[in-house]
């Protein structure tokens, strides 16, 4: 698919098409966190069809506006959509995970175009964004940063240092979007370590927030246009979402944090999601 | 060494508008003439050192220099794993200073003195590892880390020490300098134990040993080519550092002769236990307590040296 027709692209194929990436490979490299990737396809296409000044021929470009995938370990949707975007082939994807390939298991930066920050340490993501807002504003560059968060990293005390420190120092360039799923590794997030009162809490800290629906594609796209939606503040988007989305057996079920489709599941999900055009 | 850095840190930030300071909220005292002269080149991130890590790499990756400065294990331990997957993974361009590396916070307990930071640093890929041996290798360390690209630890001592080189010595990252020569043993020292060092050659020199005295102020990468001289032209290599006696110096050193050395040579290493000290005591107090004192020192090598010769006579 081209940069153009990417551009037009009708954004639910997007996201199809990615959640069909990802059930490749994960059922083709026997890993896991799936339902992880899944709960973020959506938030995934809007943002790389609609809302990141990327550019695939020059994933450098000084200019660009920064995405960090803080929940590294939900990579296999985001490297499906750089390949769909034209960062790399869309060969390199039926490589992920295997020996000797550039597409690790979590988010890897080293030879690998568009992917910013390597991750899949929780709570490592948002301290970066913020040094990379703070470098925007003291360079006065328009480049906005975006991190995607995990609701269960949440849980890391380095995220709420960053926390503090965003609206302290008026990051205004800075998008967190948190995927909450509701579920973390062993068990929903209720339970693990509770996180309500979400919005109160990120409020309290100075952070203008806004809940959406994070499968509602123009609701996503309407949170994301306008950076930011408050001068002098960070902005912090609380997408709800449904672990495993677009999989019913998948769907809000702890058993696909980690579990990889075996064949029959496989063909089931595939069954769903349709086939790649 | 610490005001020695701050100063070194001014002036290179004079001449280069990349170079970015952040202090975990310490440095009182010290740190008012950079931020009064770059006001938006500093940053007090607070007492949250692994967000100041990573707003230091993101700041870095942004074309800066970052220089992040706290006390102690502050900015080392407390935010390790950021150093190792956001710094050095990312080979960004941040320096880690320390200062109070050692027991230069001694009566100050166990959670300030930095004695493990030497050993884990020196194990992360692309980290360069400098300790510097008194304010002049000091002055100079700063302007050679800021001038290397690339993630660099500096561990520092304390404010006040006595300058040990007369200045212009020649200072390279990865070169050991060689303080004085000598050709019946080694001793190589890191950090503000290069005073002691001297004074162990002093006290040995008295004796009629002549010691080569080394200051490694690199552990990472490791002058393996002075090392390697110092084996073939004395024989004998004691390693001496306010530091574990676990991976620091002495371990860095031991991994290179014991794989390097064809002929039978003496070594010793002269560190800390891989203790925590059970009772307060000032720097100079734990030192004398360890026997990383000129006196004690020099008795344990001469008898060191004694014994070898010893057992190289019972075996001819």
């Amino acid at each position: 698919m081209s940069l153009n027709s990417l551009e037009s692209a009708d954004l639910s194929e997007l996201a199809r098409r990615i959640r069909i990436q990802a059930t490749h490979m994960i059922h083709r490299a026997k890993s896991s966190h799936l339902g992880s990737g899944l709960s973020m396809a959506d938030l995934l296409a809007v943002l790389y069809a609609r809302i990141l000044r990327v550019n695939p021929a020059r994933p450098d470009w000084p200019d660009r506006d920064r995405f960090i995938l803080s929940k590294g370990h939900a990579c296999a949707p985001l490297y499906a959509i750089l390949a769909e975007r034209g960062f790399f082939p869309l060969e390199w994807l039926d490589r992920f995970y295997q020996d000797g390939a550039p597409l690790a298991g979590h988010a890897t930066h080293v030879n690998v175009p568009g992917i910013e920050i390597s991750t899949g340490s929780l709570g490592h993501g948002l301290p970066i964004a913020c040094g990379m807002a703070l470098a925007a504003k003291r360079d006065r560059k328009s480049y906005r940063v975006f991190a995607l968060l995990s609701d269960g990293e949440c849980d890391e005390g380095s995220n709420w240092e960053a926390i503090l420190f965003a609206p302290h120092h008026a990051l205004d360039n800075l998008v967190v979007i948190v995927d909450y799923n509701k579920i973390q590794s062993l068990g929903t997030v209720k339970d693990v370590l509770g996180l309500e009162p979400f919005v109160a809490k990120w409020q309290s800290f100075g952070w203008s927030v806004q809940e959406i629906d994070g499968h509602n594609l123009p609701a996503i796209e309407s949170a994301l246009s306008i950076v930011p939606p408050e001068k002098d503040k960070p902005t912090c988007i609380i997408a709800h979402t449904i672990k495993g989305k677009g999989v019913s057996f998948m769907e809000d079920q702890l058993l696909w944090h980690y579990r990889s489709p075996d064949a029959a599941e496989f063909a089931k999900a595939l069954n769903e999601l349709g086939e790649l055009a | 060494m610490r005001s020695a850095f701050f100063a070194a840190l001014t002036t290179l930030a004079e001449r280069d508008d990349r170079i970015h300071l952040i202090v975990g909220d310490l440095g009182f005292g010290v740190v008012e003439t950079f931020a009064r002269r770059f006001p938006d080149r500093f940053l007090n991130a607070g007492v949250a050192e692994q967000n100041m890590t990573g707003v230091a790499v993101g700041m870095a990756l942004s074309g800066k220099i970052v220089f992040t400065y706290s006390i102690a294990n502050f900015p080392v331990l407390r935010c390790l794993e950021q150093i190792r997957n956001d710094v050095c993974y990312h080979n960004a361009n941040v320096k880690v200073v320390a200062v109070g590396g050692g027991l230069a916070y001694g009566s100050l307990g166990a959670s300030h003195h930095a004695t493990e930071d030497l050993a884990v640093m020196r194990s992360l890929p692309g980290m360069v590892v400098v300790a510097p041996g008194d304010p002049i290798e000091t002055d100079l360390a700063t302007a050679a880390v800021a001038a290397h690209s690339g993630p660099c630890y500096l561990r520092l001592g304390r404010a006040g020490e006595a300058k040990v080189h007369q200045a212009g010595i020649n200072f390279e990252l990865g070169k050991a300098v060689e303080v004085r020569d000598g050709e019946d043993l080694t001793i190589v020292s890191t950090g503000g134990m290069l005073q002691t060092a001297v004074q162990v050659s002093d006290r040995l020199q008295v004796q009629g040993l002549n010691a080569r005295v080394l200051s490694m102020h690199t552990l990472q990468p490791l002058d393996h080519a002075a090392l390697s001289s110092a084996l073939r032209d004395t024989g004998a290599i004691f390693t001496l550092e306010e530091h574990s006696i676990i991976g620091g110096l002495g371990g860095a050193v031991a991994e290179f002769v014991a794989e390097s050395c064809q002929a039978p040579f003496t070594f010793k290493r002269f560190g800390l236990p891989p203790t925590f000290s059970c009772v307060s005591g000032s720097q100079e107090f734990l030192r004398e307590k360890n026997n990383l004192t000129a006196e004690p020192l020099a008795a344990l090598i001469r008898s060191a040296l004694q014994k070898e010769r010893q057992l190289t006579t019972q075996q001819v």
